[in-house]
């Protein structure tokens, strides 16, 4: 018990011995940092609309970096970090846009793409084979263009 | 080849390169025209209320909180601004005529400072009936305002019907605007 209790004392000390980082304005561990850095990497700034939050230099993007520190430091879990800003932002707001039925299209590209490809392929080909045997009249008229 | 083949294979080409060209032609005047804004987003507010706040007011105005907007006596607008914000002063000319057309606009200084506001509005006039100050921009982060100006459309029922984001024009104000008034009137 008394090993226990010593070492439930030492458990505080493990954090301090992990490295702590301070990024805007959020004291966090290097791991907790890394988690965020993942989470912001995954949200579009939307001052500069094709960068990512962790990478923008926009004062709106440190709010919401410092905001999303905050939260892992809480040890809110990853999901409802992004369901915070797609709240306030929209689904825009993420890099990669669920499949709805508002972006399925996005994904079904590819595959509509290749169908077509397909198609046209398979529509536009030549017929190949030898061509039909040449009429009495087709091979005279041949007989006197080889002739002339 | 048959003749409908060589015909398709021509036609239909030439059909795709025309209905493509005609797209893109007419998303560039709509761009031009300002009908349609590809930096554009839709705010996910539209249908409903403004999320909680209380905000001190500001320039010797009364400040206000969600519930005061909850269910105003006609529709009205709540205007995104900061005096550091430039194309906030081309609009404010745009917000004074609606502001005397009857049109109660209340305002929101984002991460403003009280010297500079009052400034801003000695030179550009005051269309608001209420400033509230987000000093530190909580709150617009809440309500999802990514840049000012931003003008939010409230209607008598507390619900947002419309978000515009950058400086209100005659076209906006004609187009869609007037339109939403008449409609929530």
């Amino acid at each position: 018990m008394r090993r226990l209790i010593f070492l439930l004392l030492l458990l505080p000390a493990l954090a301090l011995a992990q490295d702590m980082v301070t990024r805007d304005g959020v004291t966090l561990t290097q791991t907790q940092e890394t988690r965020a850095e993942n989470i912001g990497g995954q949200l579009r700034c939307l001052v500069c609309q094709n960068e990512s939050i962790e990478d923008s230099n926009a004062k709106l993007a440190g709010q919401l970096r410092s905001i999303i520190r905050t939260q892992v430091v809480q040890g809110v879990p990853d999901k409802s970090i992004l369901q915070y800003m797609v709240q306030r932002y929209g689904i825009f707001v993420l890099l990669k846009p669920p499949v709805s039925p508002f972006t399925f299209m996005l994904y079904a590209m590819p595959v509509l793409a290749l169908l077509v490809g397909f198609s046209a392929f398979w529509f536009g080909r030549r017929k190949t084979g030898a061509p039909a045997p040449l009429n009495a009249d087709e091979a005279a008229r041949l007989e006197v263009l080889i002739n002339e | 080849m048959s003749p409908l083949r060589r015909r398709l294979m021509f036609g239909v080409p030439l059909a795709l390169a025309v209905a493509g060209g005609e797209g893109f032609y007419i998303l560039l005047r709509r761009m031009q025209t300002q009908k349609y804004d590809p930096h554009a987003l839709p705010s996910p507010l539209i249908g409903k209320r403004p999320p909680a706040f209380t905000l001190p007011g500001a320039a010797g105005m009364a400040g206000f909180t969600n519930t005061d907007i909850a269910a105003p006596p006609k529709p009205m607008l709540v205007n995104w601004f900061a005096s550091w914000c430039i194309p906030c002063a081309e609009e404010a000319a745009m917000l004074g005529r609606l502001a005397q057309q009857g049109l109660d606009i209340w305002g929101i200084a984002y991460e403003d400072d009280t010297r500079n506001l009052a400034q801003f509005l000695a030179t550009n006039g005051n269309p608001y009936r209420r400033i509230a100050a987000d000093a530190d921009g909580t709150t617009a982060i809440n309500w999802g305002v990514y840049g000012v100006p931003e003008t939010y459309f409230i209607d008598k029922t507390g619900i947002v019907r419309w978000r515009y984001a950058g400086a209100l024009t005659d076209d906006i104000v004609t187009s869609t605007l007037n339109p939403l008034l008449a409609k929530y009137a």
